[in-house]
């Protein structure tokens, strides 16, 4: 069965097609009311007589709107991520390249460290009272105040590039995953405890044989939230770095060059790799599910 | 009693016992003064209405609970050095089986955490599932097993660790009384082919008289022993034993028990 067959089959085809219709809908109707004062002005100032239908075109089409129109942004993509060959500066696929790196390895640092605290936490009982509230508090912290810091720091220790950038994706990524690994380490029922020390099995065993097996569907649901977090991290993280490349990047030299349709695409890309990031983990969740169920399907 | 298991060696001692939970509403008596002996080759049941105690008996022994006052010894040594020797198997309420593991998987479990070779694992996972009568099921996963099943797969596991004994904790209980009846059957017969000594926790009291050598009534608040009235049924007993008046006359000085532990409690 083809996704499109599925999706027809599941009856969410036609409810998707009408959000998206109505959000393309609405994206022109403000096209023209976010563009239409500064139209009018140049109107007025020429003397040019106008009605709606000619501020309606002239709104679509401007080349410095406030408010680019989907087919504008639409042509900024097809330049930008179809026509340019990906190792251009110019290419988004060039650029979503850097970022996707360092939130990848952002999201796997996060997780090793996520993951570690969790059984400091499960398993020590003064990390568990001590710990956690450090841990909620960090996530209080702006990470757009943090970020220029992070680098700014690491760079003073000769620690520039990639890592910085990562750091700032695994600062935001743990956090997740200690809140769910918590939650899955202790998820195991009494009586499998029980039946545990029945069998004098060391902590170890209890640990590999039940508590970490058992912690799974949580821990995916946790990895589903930090793989999108990684992905604002790196772009928050490439927003002070400047001209280093990047979806941060750009963003900030099409604010720079008041190039909102490139703020547009790169946001567009941006959203599209967190997507298929966030597909991605949930395809390898079911899998992982479908096994810890016995072969069972199940809703992940 | 003049049954064989008087020669026999004491396996479960149990003097004086009592335990007490600390709450917030102040101490509650969970166990009070229990004194029990259970000799090898018994099949011991624990029978009283909820609250009584049972349960809690039965995790001293298997050091799952520590009395607050008394003794208990198995095999003369503390439940805690039982324990990791692995003297018993302990049969939960629920199957408790891993849903990521098949049957043979889950009867392995025990083994592969006592670091059994892995083809002595796989030879006593064998023998314990036919033992059962679950040939054919080894590659199954527990979803696809029926209650009944999935309880005989957890008698299996408790079963391939080779202990001489065998606790039980209300095994059937979630079972309707067709599937019941059936495994009572079945366990009998496996007690008989082994020559373990149970104890077994129930609430119903055709499960206790039928399976048992000495059924032992207990009442709550504070849990205590009300009776130990002996079944001297022969050991091949079928379910028809279960309409003759010996049985029922059995049946009967349990219920007597039962309501002698109830009395104080109904008004």
């Amino acid at each position: 069965m083809t996704m499109s067959d599925r999706l027809l089959r599941q009856g969410s085809f036609l409810p998707i097609a009408m959000v998206v219709l109505s959000i393309i809908l609405i994206w022109y109707v403000g096209a023209i009311r976010l563009n239409s004062p500064q139209l009018i002005d140049r109107y007025e100032k020429n003397g040019i007589d106008w009605n709606f239908t000619q501020l309606a075109t002239d709104a679509w089409k401007m080349e410095r709107p406030v408010l680019p129109s989907p087919h504008q942004v639409g042509a900024e993509l097809k330049k930008t991520v179809v026509d340019k060959a990906i190792t251009s500066k110019r290419s988004l696929i060039y650029h979503a390249g850097i970022t996707l790196s360092s939130s990848l390895l952002g999201f796997g640092l996060g997780t090793l460290l996520g993951i570690a605290l969790a059984i400091g936490i499960v398993y020590v009982t003064t990390l568990d009272r001590s710990l956690m509230p450090w841990i909620i508090a960090s996530q209080t912290i702006p990470i757009l105040a943090l970020a220029p810091m992070i680098i700014v720091v690491l760079g003073s220790l000769g620690i520039t590039g990639l890592f910085p950038k990562s750091v700032i994706s695994m600062y935001l990524c743990f956090f997740p995953v200690v809140v769910g690994m918590v939650k899955g380490l202790r998820s195991p029922e009494p009586i499998l405890i029980d039946q545990m020390r029945t069998y004098s099995a060391s902590a170890t065993q209890i640990f590999f044989k039940l508590r970490l097996p058992s912690s799974i569907p949580f821990l995916f649901a946790s990895l589903k939230v930090a793989i999108a977090l990684s992905v604002v991290g790196a772009i928050v993280a490439e927003l002070p770095t400047g001209g280093q490349g990047g979806l941060g990047a750009r963003l900030l030299s099409g604010s720079y060059y008041g190039q909102i349709t490139m703020i547009w695409a790169a946001l567009i890309v941006a959203s599209v790799v967190s997507a298929l990031l966030v597909t991605l983990i949930g395809f390898f969740e079911r899998l992982a599910l479908r096994r810890l169920n016995g072969g069972q399907a199940v809703l992940a | 009693m003049g049954s064989v298991a008087d020669h026999n060696e004491i396996v479960v001692q149990v003097d004086n016992l009592s335990l007490e939970f600390t709450t917030s509403d102040g101490p509650v008596h969970a166990l009070s003064d229990i004194n029990l002996d259970i000799r090898s080759g018994e099949f011991i049941s624990l029978i009283g209405p909820s609250g009584c105690g049972k349960t809690t008996l039965l995790r001293v022994i298997a050091d799952l609970e520590t009395h607050t006052a008394g003794d208990v010894r198995i095999n003369g040594v503390s439940p805690g050095d039982a324990r990791r020797q692995r003297a018993y198997g302990y049969v939960f309420q629920a199957p408790a089986l891993y849903p990521w593991r098949t049957v043979r998987k889950n009867v392995m479990l025990p083994l592969e955490i006592m670091g059994l070779p892995r083809a002595d694992q796989q030879e006593r996972a064998a023998r314990y599932l036919e033992l059962v009568n679950l040939i054919g099921f080894e590659n199954k996963y527990p979803w696809q097993l029926s209650g009944g099943m999935q309880q005989r797969v957890s008698i299996a596991r408790a079963l391939s660790v080779e202990p001489d004994l065998l606790l039980m904790d209300e095994p059937f209980g979630a079972l309707d009384e067709i599937t019941r009846d059936h495994l009572n059957q079945q366990l009998l017969e496996l007690w008989r082919k082994t020559g373990k000594t149970v104890v077994f926790v129930t609430h119903s009291i055709p499960e206790a008289v039928f399976l048992s050598t000495r059924v032992v009534v207990m009442s709550p608040r504070p849990g205590q022993i009300m009776d130990v009235i002996p079944c001297d049924f022969p050991r091949d007993r079928t379910l028809d034993i279960r309409e003759t008046p010996a049985f029922l006359e059995v049946a009967h000085r349990v219920r007597e028990g039962l309501k002698a532990g109830h009395s104080y409690d109904d008004e």
